[in-house]
Protein backbone atom coordinates (compact mmCIF):
# COMPACT_ATOMS: atom_id res chain seq x y z
CA UNK A 1 0.00 0.00 0.00
CA UNK A 2 3.04 2.29 0.77
CA UNK A 3 5.96 2.07 -1.10
CA UNK A 4 8.49 4.75 -0.42
CA UNK A 5 11.18 4.75 -3.06
CA UNK A 6 14.54 6.83 -2.17
CA UNK A 7 12.90 10.16 -0.74
CA UNK A 8 15.17 12.69 0.25
CA UNK A 9 14.68 16.21 1.36
CA UNK A 10 17.36 19.00 1.54
CA UNK A 11 16.96 22.21 3.83
CA UNK A 12 20.00 24.67 2.82
CA UNK A 13 23.17 22.66 4.00
CA UNK A 14 21.00 19.67 6.28
CA UNK A 15 19.93 16.69 5.11
CA UNK A 16 16.93 16.17 6.45
CA UNK A 17 15.89 13.04 4.55
CA UNK A 18 18.49 10.96 2.99
CA UNK A 19 17.28 8.25 0.51
CA UNK A 20 14.83 6.77 2.88
CA UNK A 21 12.99 3.49 1.67
CA UNK A 22 10.45 0.94 2.86
CA UNK A 23 7.32 -0.23 1.95
CA UNK A 24 4.18 -1.48 4.03
CA UNK A 25 1.11 -3.52 3.65
CA UNK A 26 -2.69 -3.76 4.63
CA UNK A 27 -2.97 -4.78 8.33
CA UNK A 28 0.74 -3.21 8.62
CA UNK A 29 1.41 -1.12 12.37
CA UNK A 30 4.56 0.42 11.32
CA UNK A 31 7.00 2.41 13.65
CA UNK A 32 8.57 5.24 12.53
CA UNK A 33 11.19 5.63 14.87
CA UNK A 34 14.44 8.08 15.31
CA UNK A 35 15.55 10.18 17.52
CA UNK A 36 15.03 14.09 17.45
CA UNK A 37 15.21 16.14 14.39
CA UNK A 38 15.81 12.66 12.16
CA UNK A 39 14.03 13.27 9.61
CA UNK A 40 10.94 11.67 10.59
CA UNK A 41 8.13 14.23 10.49
CA UNK A 42 9.71 15.68 6.96
CA UNK A 43 9.35 11.73 5.41
CA UNK A 44 5.91 11.93 6.90
CA UNK A 45 5.10 15.21 5.13
CA UNK A 46 6.97 14.13 1.64
CA UNK A 47 4.42 11.32 1.77
CA UNK A 48 0.77 13.44 2.71
CA UNK A 49 2.42 15.67 -0.06
CA UNK A 50 2.72 18.79 1.80
CA UNK A 51 6.73 19.22 1.00
CA UNK A 52 8.17 18.22 -2.58
CA UNK A 53 10.83 15.85 -2.15
CA UNK A 54 13.96 16.79 -3.89
CA UNK A 55 14.80 13.32 -4.68
CA UNK A 56 13.21 9.97 -5.65
CA UNK A 57 9.52 9.07 -4.80
CA UNK A 58 6.91 6.96 -3.02
CA UNK A 59 3.67 5.69 -4.24
CA UNK A 60 0.32 5.19 -1.71
CA UNK A 61 -2.24 2.80 -3.04
CA UNK A 62 -0.87 2.94 -6.43
CA UNK A 63 -0.72 6.46 -6.74
CA UNK A 64 2.62 8.21 -7.21
CA UNK A 65 3.02 11.34 -4.55
CA UNK A 66 4.95 13.23 -7.10
CA UNK A 67 1.58 12.67 -10.08
CA UNK A 68 -1.52 12.22 -8.45
CA UNK A 69 -1.01 13.99 -5.06
CA UNK A 70 -4.79 14.78 -5.06
CA UNK A 71 -5.09 10.86 -5.49
CA UNK A 72 -2.58 10.20 -2.91
CA UNK A 73 -4.19 12.98 -0.38
CA UNK A 74 -7.82 11.84 -0.52
CA UNK A 75 -6.70 7.97 0.14
CA UNK A 76 -4.49 9.09 3.32
CA UNK A 77 -5.82 10.43 7.46
CA UNK A 78 -2.82 13.05 8.49
CA UNK A 79 -2.18 13.93 11.77
CA UNK A 80 0.52 16.68 12.06
CA UNK A 81 2.98 16.83 14.78
CA UNK A 82 1.31 19.02 17.06
CA UNK A 83 -2.20 18.09 15.48
CA UNK A 84 -2.68 21.89 14.29
CA UNK A 85 -6.31 23.17 14.04
CA UNK A 86 -8.45 26.19 13.46
CA UNK A 87 -8.64 26.96 16.89
CA UNK A 88 -11.55 29.96 16.54
CA UNK A 89 -13.90 26.90 15.16
CA UNK A 90 -16.18 24.62 17.52
CA UNK A 91 -14.96 21.04 17.06
CA UNK A 92 -18.23 20.53 15.05
CA UNK A 93 -17.65 23.40 12.35
CA UNK A 94 -14.13 22.33 12.48
CA UNK A 95 -15.00 18.71 11.60
CA UNK A 96 -17.73 19.64 9.26
CA UNK A 97 -15.22 21.36 7.16
CA UNK A 98 -13.12 18.82 7.11
CA UNK A 99 -15.73 16.62 5.72
CA UNK A 100 -16.90 18.75 3.29
CA UNK A 101 -13.04 19.80 1.19
CA UNK A 102 -13.01 15.87 1.42
CA UNK A 103 -16.19 15.43 0.13
CA UNK A 104 -17.41 12.66 2.53
CA UNK A 105 -20.67 10.98 1.08
CA UNK A 106 -22.61 11.26 4.45
CA UNK A 107 -21.14 13.47 6.67
CA UNK A 108 -23.33 13.82 9.98
CA UNK A 109 -22.83 10.24 9.92
CA UNK A 110 -18.98 9.96 9.89
CA UNK A 111 -19.01 13.08 12.39
CA UNK A 112 -20.82 10.80 14.87
CA UNK A 113 -18.78 7.55 14.61
CA UNK A 114 -15.49 9.76 14.49
CA UNK A 115 -16.62 11.76 17.72
CA UNK A 116 -18.02 8.32 19.38
CA UNK A 117 -14.40 6.11 18.36
CA UNK A 118 -12.39 9.67 19.13
CA UNK A 119 -13.96 10.20 22.72
CA UNK A 120 -14.94 13.70 21.85
CA UNK A 121 -18.75 13.84 21.80
CA UNK A 122 -18.73 15.78 24.98
CA UNK A 123 -16.66 18.93 23.33
CA UNK A 124 -18.49 19.16 20.23
CA UNK A 125 -19.69 22.37 20.57
CA UNK A 126 -16.69 23.47 22.26
CA UNK A 127 -14.39 26.41 20.72
CA UNK A 128 -11.17 24.33 19.92
CA UNK A 129 -8.63 26.83 21.18
CA UNK A 130 -10.52 26.31 24.99
CA UNK A 131 -9.45 22.40 24.75
CA UNK A 132 -6.71 20.80 26.63
CA UNK A 133 -3.79 19.43 24.42
CA UNK A 134 -4.94 15.88 24.96
CA UNK A 135 -8.67 16.84 23.31
CA UNK A 136 -6.92 18.98 20.56
CA UNK A 137 -4.54 16.00 19.94
CA UNK A 138 -7.79 13.60 19.36
CA UNK A 139 -9.76 16.25 17.46
CA UNK A 140 -6.88 16.07 15.04
CA UNK A 141 -7.30 12.51 14.90
CA UNK A 142 -10.67 12.72 14.48
CA UNK A 143 -10.22 14.68 11.46
CA UNK A 144 -7.78 12.16 10.29
CA UNK A 145 -10.48 9.73 10.66
CA UNK A 146 -13.28 11.09 8.79
CA UNK A 147 -13.09 9.70 5.58
CA UNK A 148 -12.25 5.96 6.60
CA UNK A 149 -8.98 6.56 5.12
CA UNK A 150 -7.06 3.44 3.66
CA UNK A 151 -3.99 5.00 4.97
CA UNK A 152 -3.25 6.36 8.07
CA UNK A 153 0.32 8.97 8.60
CA UNK A 154 0.11 9.86 12.49
CA UNK A 155 3.24 12.10 13.53
CA UNK A 156 3.40 11.43 17.63
CA UNK A 157 -0.63 10.73 17.70
CA UNK A 158 0.00 10.05 21.60
CA UNK A 159 1.86 13.26 22.21
CA UNK A 160 0.74 14.89 25.63
CA UNK A 161 -1.91 12.99 26.50
CA UNK A 162 -2.19 11.21 29.71
CA UNK A 163 -1.72 7.57 30.33
CA UNK A 164 -5.90 6.86 30.20
CA UNK A 165 -6.14 8.76 27.23
CA UNK A 166 -2.58 6.88 25.68
CA UNK A 167 -4.60 3.67 26.08
CA UNK A 168 -7.14 4.76 24.38
CA UNK A 169 -6.25 5.96 21.23
CA UNK A 170 -3.63 2.79 20.87
CA UNK A 171 -6.74 0.52 21.61
CA UNK A 172 -8.62 2.66 18.61
CA UNK A 173 -5.03 2.46 16.50
CA UNK A 174 -5.20 -1.78 17.02
CA UNK A 175 -9.05 -1.82 16.19
CA UNK A 176 -7.96 0.41 12.90
CA UNK A 177 -5.40 -1.91 11.66
CA UNK A 178 -6.93 -4.86 10.32
CA UNK A 179 -8.66 -2.75 7.65
CA UNK A 180 -5.68 -0.11 6.74
CA UNK A 181 -1.82 0.42 6.35
CA UNK A 182 -0.44 2.77 9.58
CA UNK A 183 2.56 4.58 9.94
CA UNK A 184 3.06 6.08 13.55
CA UNK A 185 6.33 8.26 13.86
CA UNK A 186 7.48 8.14 17.47
CA UNK A 187 9.93 7.86 19.83
CA UNK A 188 7.83 6.47 22.67
CA UNK A 189 9.32 2.76 22.63
CA UNK A 190 6.28 1.33 24.80
CA UNK A 191 4.43 2.34 22.18
CA UNK A 192 5.83 0.49 19.68
CA UNK A 193 6.08 -2.14 21.28
CA UNK A 194 2.25 -2.43 22.64
CA UNK A 195 0.98 -1.55 18.95
CA UNK A 196 2.98 -1.91 16.07
CA UNK A 197 3.92 -5.12 13.82
CA UNK A 198 6.89 -3.58 12.22
CA UNK A 199 9.58 -0.87 12.86
CA UNK A 200 11.64 1.35 11.10
CA UNK A 201 14.32 3.11 12.80
CA UNK A 202 15.95 6.29 11.35
CA UNK A 203 18.89 9.03 12.02
CA UNK A 204 20.07 11.46 10.44
CA UNK A 205 17.58 11.28 7.36
CA UNK A 206 19.30 7.54 7.13
CA UNK A 207 17.30 3.83 7.45
CA UNK A 208 19.21 1.93 10.20
CA UNK A 209 16.86 -0.88 9.87
CA UNK A 210 13.63 -2.52 8.97
CA UNK A 211 12.35 -5.39 11.20
CA UNK A 212 9.63 -5.87 13.05
CA UNK A 213 9.92 -5.70 17.08
CA UNK A 214 10.23 -9.05 17.94
CA UNK A 215 12.99 -9.54 15.47
CA UNK A 216 14.92 -6.75 16.62
CA UNK A 217 14.86 -7.57 20.31
CA UNK A 218 16.11 -11.42 19.41
CA UNK A 219 18.56 -10.59 17.07
CA UNK A 220 20.24 -7.58 19.70
CA UNK A 221 19.49 -9.97 22.88
CA UNK A 222 18.19 -6.62 24.51
CA UNK A 223 15.39 -4.64 25.55
CA UNK A 224 13.66 -2.50 21.96
CA UNK A 225 14.85 0.56 24.06
CA UNK A 226 18.49 -0.72 24.46
CA UNK A 227 18.22 -1.55 20.57
CA UNK A 228 17.64 2.07 19.92
CA UNK A 229 20.05 3.58 22.20
CA UNK A 230 22.82 1.60 20.32
CA UNK A 231 21.53 2.39 16.96
CA UNK A 232 20.86 6.10 17.08
CA UNK A 233 23.51 6.91 19.48
CA UNK A 234 26.30 5.83 16.96
CA UNK A 235 25.77 8.43 14.97
CA UNK A 236 26.33 11.83 16.29
CA UNK A 237 22.94 14.36 17.28
CA UNK A 238 21.56 15.53 13.89
CA UNK A 239 21.03 19.38 13.93
CA UNK A 240 18.06 19.81 15.88
CA UNK A 241 16.84 22.53 13.46
CA UNK A 242 15.31 20.03 11.59
CA UNK A 243 12.09 19.25 11.96
CA UNK B 1 -15.12 22.98 -6.56
CA UNK B 2 -15.71 21.49 -3.85
CA UNK B 3 -11.98 22.30 -2.09
CA UNK B 4 -12.65 25.98 -3.49
CA UNK B 5 -16.48 26.53 -1.88
CA UNK B 6 -15.16 24.35 1.32
CA UNK B 7 -12.56 26.87 1.95
CA UNK B 8 -14.91 30.34 0.84
CA UNK B 9 -17.16 29.18 3.08
CA UNK B 10 -15.22 28.13 6.19
CA UNK B 11 -13.58 31.78 5.87
CA UNK B 12 -15.72 34.00 5.18
CA UNK B 13 -17.83 32.05 8.24
CA UNK B 14 -14.42 32.61 10.42
CA UNK B 15 -14.79 35.89 9.07
CA UNK B 16 -18.25 36.83 10.97
CA UNK B 17 -17.57 34.37 14.15
CA UNK B 18 -14.91 36.04 15.46
CA UNK B 19 -14.34 39.94 16.01
CA UNK B 20 -12.86 40.52 13.05
CA UNK B 21 -15.58 41.27 10.48
CA UNK B 22 -17.31 43.50 13.01
CA UNK B 23 -14.84 45.31 13.84
CA UNK B 24 -13.52 46.06 10.43
CA UNK B 25 -17.32 47.32 9.05
CA UNK B 26 -17.58 49.76 12.07
CA UNK B 27 -14.06 51.35 11.72
CA UNK B 28 -14.58 51.21 7.56
CA UNK B 29 -18.03 52.47 7.99
CA UNK B 30 -17.12 55.39 10.48
CA UNK B 31 -14.17 56.44 8.69
CA UNK B 32 -15.44 56.50 5.23
CA UNK B 33 -18.33 58.29 6.48
CA UNK B 34 -16.25 60.85 8.46
CA UNK B 35 -13.82 61.68 5.89
CA UNK B 36 -16.72 62.17 3.27
CA UNK B 37 -18.56 64.93 5.65
CA UNK B 38 -14.86 66.17 6.91
CA UNK B 39 -14.20 66.61 3.16
CA UNK B 40 -17.12 69.13 2.32
CA UNK B 41 -19.55 66.73 0.81
CA UNK B 42 -22.34 68.94 2.03
CA UNK B 43 -20.25 72.68 1.44
CA UNK B 44 -19.44 71.67 -2.10
CA UNK B 45 -23.61 72.00 -2.74
CA UNK B 46 -23.61 68.93 -5.32
CA UNK B 47 -25.75 66.20 -5.37
CA UNK B 48 -23.02 63.63 -5.90
CA UNK B 49 -20.34 61.77 -4.60
CA UNK B 50 -17.00 62.72 -5.28
CA UNK B 51 -15.55 63.38 -2.12
CA UNK B 52 -17.23 60.01 -0.95
CA UNK B 53 -15.34 58.32 -3.74
CA UNK B 54 -11.93 60.56 -3.65
CA UNK B 55 -11.04 59.61 -0.66
CA UNK B 56 -12.04 55.90 -0.89
CA UNK B 57 -8.77 55.09 -1.89
CA UNK B 58 -6.54 55.50 0.61
CA UNK B 59 -9.30 54.69 3.22
CA UNK B 60 -8.82 51.20 1.27
CA UNK B 61 -5.11 51.09 1.42
CA UNK B 62 -4.99 50.72 5.06
CA UNK B 63 -7.85 48.88 5.86
CA UNK B 64 -7.62 45.70 3.25
CA UNK B 65 -3.79 44.90 4.08
CA UNK B 66 -5.27 44.50 7.40
CA UNK B 67 -7.92 42.15 6.23
CA UNK B 68 -5.25 40.53 3.81
CA UNK B 69 -2.17 40.38 6.21
CA UNK B 70 -3.31 37.39 8.11
CA UNK B 71 -4.90 35.24 5.20
CA UNK B 72 -1.91 32.99 5.29
CA UNK B 73 0.88 34.14 7.76
CA UNK B 74 -1.59 32.81 10.50
CA UNK B 75 -2.10 29.56 8.76
CA UNK B 76 2.07 29.34 8.65
CA UNK B 77 2.11 30.38 11.93
CA UNK B 78 -0.11 28.13 13.72
CA UNK B 79 0.95 25.35 10.87
CA UNK B 80 -2.73 24.86 10.04
CA UNK B 81 -1.50 25.38 6.38
CA UNK B 82 0.41 21.52 6.67
CA UNK B 83 -3.68 20.33 7.50
CA UNK B 84 -4.93 22.38 4.76
CA UNK B 85 -2.67 21.20 2.15
CA UNK B 86 -2.92 17.57 3.28
CA UNK B 87 -6.34 17.81 2.23
CA UNK B 88 -7.40 16.51 -1.42
CA UNK B 89 -7.29 20.42 -3.05
CA UNK B 90 -4.97 22.16 -5.21
CA UNK B 91 -3.26 25.19 -4.16
CA UNK B 92 -5.27 27.35 -6.53
CA UNK B 93 -8.32 26.35 -4.85
CA UNK B 94 -7.40 27.35 -1.54
CA UNK B 95 -5.62 30.58 -2.38
CA UNK B 96 -8.98 31.68 -4.41
CA UNK B 97 -10.97 30.32 -1.87
CA UNK B 98 -9.17 33.03 0.55
CA UNK B 99 -9.17 35.51 -1.46
CA UNK B 100 -12.97 35.46 -2.68
CA UNK B 101 -13.97 35.08 1.16
CA UNK B 102 -12.01 38.33 2.27
CA UNK B 103 -13.42 40.23 -1.21
CA UNK B 104 -17.13 38.90 0.47
CA UNK B 105 -16.23 40.93 3.44
CA UNK B 106 -14.83 44.29 1.45
CA UNK B 107 -18.57 43.61 -0.81
CA UNK B 108 -20.41 43.86 2.75
CA UNK B 109 -18.37 46.18 3.99
CA UNK B 110 -18.85 48.74 0.48
CA UNK B 111 -22.66 47.62 0.02
CA UNK B 112 -23.14 49.05 3.77
CA UNK B 113 -22.25 52.22 2.69
CA UNK B 114 -25.42 52.66 0.83
CA UNK B 115 -26.73 55.14 3.56
CA UNK B 116 -24.43 57.96 2.04
CA UNK B 117 -25.82 56.67 -1.71
CA UNK B 118 -29.53 57.28 -0.20
CA UNK B 119 -28.88 60.47 1.36
CA UNK B 120 -27.36 62.03 -1.97
CA UNK B 121 -30.61 61.10 -4.20
CA UNK B 122 -33.03 62.20 -0.94
CA UNK B 123 -30.94 65.91 -1.46
CA UNK B 124 -30.64 65.70 -5.10
CA UNK B 125 -30.73 64.40 -8.22
CA UNK B 126 -27.36 62.81 -9.03
CA UNK B 127 -25.94 61.54 -12.03
CA UNK B 128 -26.44 58.08 -11.47
CA UNK B 129 -22.81 57.21 -13.75
CA UNK B 130 -20.33 58.36 -11.78
CA UNK B 131 -21.71 57.09 -8.29
CA UNK B 132 -21.79 53.04 -10.10
CA UNK B 133 -18.05 53.95 -11.79
CA UNK B 134 -17.09 54.54 -8.30
CA UNK B 135 -18.55 51.77 -6.49
CA UNK B 136 -17.02 49.45 -9.53
CA UNK B 137 -14.07 51.36 -9.17
CA UNK B 138 -13.77 50.66 -5.47
CA UNK B 139 -14.68 47.04 -5.67
CA UNK B 140 -11.88 46.38 -8.20
CA UNK B 141 -9.37 48.73 -6.11
CA UNK B 142 -9.92 46.67 -3.30
CA UNK B 143 -9.77 43.39 -4.83
CA UNK B 144 -6.41 44.07 -6.56
CA UNK B 145 -5.06 45.34 -2.55
CA UNK B 146 -6.54 42.20 -1.07
CA UNK B 147 -4.41 39.86 -3.86
CA UNK B 148 -1.40 42.43 -3.17
CA UNK B 149 -2.01 41.98 0.55
CA UNK B 150 -2.60 38.29 0.21
CA UNK B 151 1.02 38.01 -1.47
CA UNK B 152 2.63 39.30 0.67
CA UNK B 153 1.21 37.30 3.42
CA UNK B 154 2.00 34.34 1.69
CA UNK B 155 5.67 35.23 2.28
CA UNK B 156 6.18 35.46 5.97
CA UNK B 157 5.09 33.82 8.83
CA UNK B 158 4.91 37.26 10.99
CA UNK B 159 1.65 39.13 10.08
CA UNK B 160 3.00 42.87 11.12
CA UNK B 161 5.63 42.09 8.38
CA UNK B 162 2.65 40.93 5.93
CA UNK B 163 0.64 44.48 7.11
CA UNK B 164 3.97 46.81 6.41
CA UNK B 165 4.79 45.15 3.18
CA UNK B 166 1.17 44.94 1.56
CA UNK B 167 0.38 48.85 2.69
CA UNK B 168 4.23 50.06 0.86
CA UNK B 169 3.32 47.86 -2.25
CA UNK B 170 -0.13 49.00 -2.86
CA UNK B 171 1.05 52.66 -1.64
CA UNK B 172 3.36 52.09 -4.58
CA UNK B 173 0.94 50.89 -7.41
CA UNK B 174 -1.72 53.49 -6.37
CA UNK B 175 0.80 56.41 -5.94
CA UNK B 176 2.64 55.58 -8.81
CA UNK B 177 0.65 57.84 -11.23
CA UNK B 178 0.31 61.34 -8.98
CA UNK B 179 2.42 64.23 -10.09
CA UNK B 180 4.91 64.03 -7.66
CA UNK B 181 5.86 60.68 -8.12
CA UNK B 182 5.84 60.81 -12.02
CA UNK B 183 8.22 63.98 -11.73
CA UNK B 184 10.60 62.06 -9.65
CA UNK B 185 10.53 59.38 -11.76
CA UNK B 186 11.13 61.17 -14.96
CA UNK B 187 14.07 62.48 -13.09
CA UNK B 188 14.91 59.41 -12.41
CA UNK B 189 14.61 56.96 -15.22
CA UNK B 190 13.34 59.46 -18.28
CA UNK B 191 9.90 60.31 -19.13
CA UNK B 192 9.37 56.76 -20.80
CA UNK B 193 10.31 55.14 -17.98
CA UNK B 194 7.47 57.61 -16.33
CA UNK B 195 4.96 57.04 -19.25
CA UNK B 196 4.95 53.28 -17.92
CA UNK B 197 4.37 53.68 -14.57
CA UNK B 198 1.82 56.18 -15.09
CA UNK B 199 -0.18 53.36 -17.03
CA UNK B 200 -0.23 50.86 -13.91
CA UNK B 201 -0.45 53.20 -11.20
CA UNK B 202 -4.17 52.54 -9.63
CA UNK B 203 -5.34 56.23 -9.36
CA UNK B 204 -4.79 56.63 -13.41
CA UNK B 205 -7.49 53.80 -13.83
CA UNK B 206 -9.68 54.26 -10.82
CA UNK B 207 -10.49 58.41 -11.67
CA UNK B 208 -11.03 57.19 -15.29
CA UNK B 209 -13.67 54.90 -13.24
CA UNK B 210 -15.53 57.53 -11.56
CA UNK B 211 -15.67 59.82 -14.34
CA UNK B 212 -18.73 57.31 -14.75
CA UNK B 213 -17.56 56.21 -18.18
CA UNK B 214 -16.93 51.88 -17.49
CA UNK B 215 -14.43 51.90 -19.80
CA UNK B 216 -13.00 47.84 -20.29
CA UNK B 217 -9.62 48.57 -19.96
CA UNK B 218 -9.56 50.07 -16.44
CA UNK B 219 -11.47 47.09 -15.72
CA UNK B 220 -9.30 44.74 -17.46
CA UNK B 221 -6.29 46.45 -15.77
CA UNK B 222 -7.56 45.75 -12.10
CA UNK B 223 -8.56 42.19 -13.03
CA UNK B 224 -4.69 41.88 -14.52
CA UNK B 225 -2.83 43.18 -11.75
CA UNK B 226 -5.38 40.71 -9.18
CA UNK B 227 -4.85 37.56 -11.06
CA UNK B 228 -0.95 37.74 -11.56
CA UNK B 229 -0.67 38.52 -7.75
CA UNK B 230 -3.27 35.97 -6.98
CA UNK B 231 -0.98 33.20 -9.48
CA UNK B 232 2.63 34.81 -7.45
CA UNK B 233 0.74 33.82 -4.58
CA UNK B 234 -0.10 30.53 -5.26
CA UNK B 235 3.89 29.74 -6.65
CA UNK B 236 4.78 31.18 -3.45
CA UNK B 237 2.73 28.91 -1.47
CA UNK B 238 3.50 25.83 -3.51
CA UNK B 239 7.53 26.44 -3.06
CA UNK B 240 7.96 27.97 -0.03
CA UNK B 241 6.30 25.72 2.31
Amino acid sequence: MIEVKGLRKVFGDITAVDGVEFSAAKGDVLGFLGPNGAGKSTTMKMLCCFLPPDGGTATICGNDILQEPLKVKSSIGYLAENAPTYEEMTVREFLKFIAAAREVSNPKEAIEKVSKSCSISNVMNQTIGTLSKGYRRRVGLAQALIHDPQVLLLDEPTDGLDPNQKHDVRELIKSLAKEKCIIISTHILEEVEAICNRVVIIAQGKVLTDSTPQELKDKEGATLDEVFRKLTSATPETASAVS
Amino acid sequence: MNGFSSIFKRELKGYFSTPLAYVFLVIFLCLATFQTFRGGFFQIRQANLSVFFFQMPTLLLFLVPAIAMRLWSEEKKSNSIELLLSLPITTAQAVLGKFFAALGVMFIALVLTFPIVVTVYYLGAPDSGPIIGGYVGSFLIAGAFLALGSFFSALTRNQVIAFILGIVACGAFYYAGSPAALKWLSSALGSGAADVFEHFSFQLHFESLLRGVLELRDIIFFMIVTAASLWANTLVIENHR
